[in-house]
């Protein structure tokens, strides 16, 4: 088979691939609603409510097996006049808070939902707290009697210790200056 | 505090938080805890697969230590449990009830035949309508439910012998004791 015959072999492959896959995505065109504010009250709904075959795809999005049926329960609860609190409820009473992309805010979850302003908060107070702590400190000058002490403890010729005040005080010629 | 203390909070820290994330390896996300466990076990009534006149319902869960196995003949998992279903079914002690969820009844059959029945009833759930009220979203997945009616666990994935040895044998001899109790 000549290249070019190849390519275009190729071509139309890809082409019956993109047509097909096409067909194959599913759409939420089979949910029909007399009302188009139930419609999108229908959609909006799908759209929070987790799959839990794929788990990151909504109702609205997954293509798993359950998810259509779930999708058409959701829709018959519509279409009988349920409220979207009660569906929602059906669902959680069945599956567990897991369904739902927003997770309610109650005892089991409080930790999830507070813990990260207690993390926050814990954080500041010592941010705010070693700031203080620092403000307070006592003045790093060293009083003359102290500077004396220090020399005596270190020994004046291998002293590291310098301080500006000390180099002018000082004669420095015969030590290293650190590099 | 001593200085040495405060200088060991942050190792403390991070070793708490690998100890978290180390847990957090173990979990399996696919596990959905079941509301379900500790209520009753929701009503139903379906055909049964092999005998067409009859009806499968929460009436033949009373009274009996059930094992509610959700499976399907063409689920891989659910024909890995198999062998160890008919196991616990060959010892006895509890009763096994499948529920045949959205599958062909045909090769449902067809899977029994070849590999054994080790259900003592099994309802047919084409629609998938019950599996929804029971919280199914996969199979393998296996109910505990105790004489009264309550949904005391849920297995998902398939049992084999650690799942039963550990977990559910010693479930359904607790359950028996609180009977005899």
């Amino acid at each position: 088979m000549s290249s070019p015959w190849k390519a275009f072999l190729v071509m139309g492959v890809l082409a019956g691939l993109l047509a097909t896959s096409g067909a194959g995505a599913y759409t939420l065109e089979e949910f029909t609603f007399e009302d188009p504010a139930q419609g999108t009250a229908f959609r909006a709904l799908i759209e929070e409510l987790r799959c839990l075959v794929c788990q990151n795809e909504s109702l609205a999005a997954s293509q798993a097996d359950l998810a259509e049926d779930l999708r058409k329960e959701v829709y018959r609860m519509f279409r009988e006049g349920k409220s979207r609190d009660q569906i929602v409820q059906f669902l959680v009473d069945r599956y567990g808070d897991f369904v739902l992309y927003d997770p309610p805010f109650k005892p089991s979850t409080y930790l999830l939902w507070l813990g990260p302003f207690v993390l926050v908060g814990i954080g500041a107070f010592l941010l705010v707290r070693s700031l203080l702590v620092k403000r307070r400190s006592p003045a790093t000058e060293l009083s003359d009697e102290e500077r004396r002490r220090l020399q005596d403890l270190l020994g004046t010729e291998s002293n590291p210790v310098q301080s500006n005040r000390e180099e002018s005080d000082r004669d420095q010629t015969d030590r290293d200056s650190p590099k | 505090m001593s200085k040495y203390l405060k200088a060991l909070v942050p190792l403390v820290l991070f070793l708490g938080l690998v100890a978290l994330l180390f847990y957090g390896l173990g979990t399996d996300p696919r596990k959905v805890p079941s509301p379900l466990v500790g209520k009753p076990a929701p009503e139903f009534s379906l055909p049964a697969l092999l005998d067409p006149d009859r009806t499968v319902s929460s009436a033949d869960l009373d009274g009996k230590v059930t094992l509610l196995n959700v499976w399907f003949s063409s689920c891989v998992s659910c024909r890995a449990e198999h062998r160890e279903l008919m196991r616990i079914a060959r010892e006895g002690g509890v009763q096994i009830v499948g529920l045949n969820w959205k599958d062909d009844k045909e090769a449902a059959v067809e899977m029994l035949r070849q590999f054994g029945n080790p259900y003592s009833l099994i309802a047919v759930d084409e629609a998938g309508r019950v599996g929804i009220d029971w919280g199914v979203y996969g199979a393998p997945e296996t109910f505990v439910v105790d004489p009264e009616g309550i949904i005391r666990y849920k297995q998902i994935g398939p049992i084999d012998q650690g799942v039963w040895e550990q977990t559910l044998r010693p479930l359904v001899e607790k359950i028996k004791e609180e009977g005899r109790a």
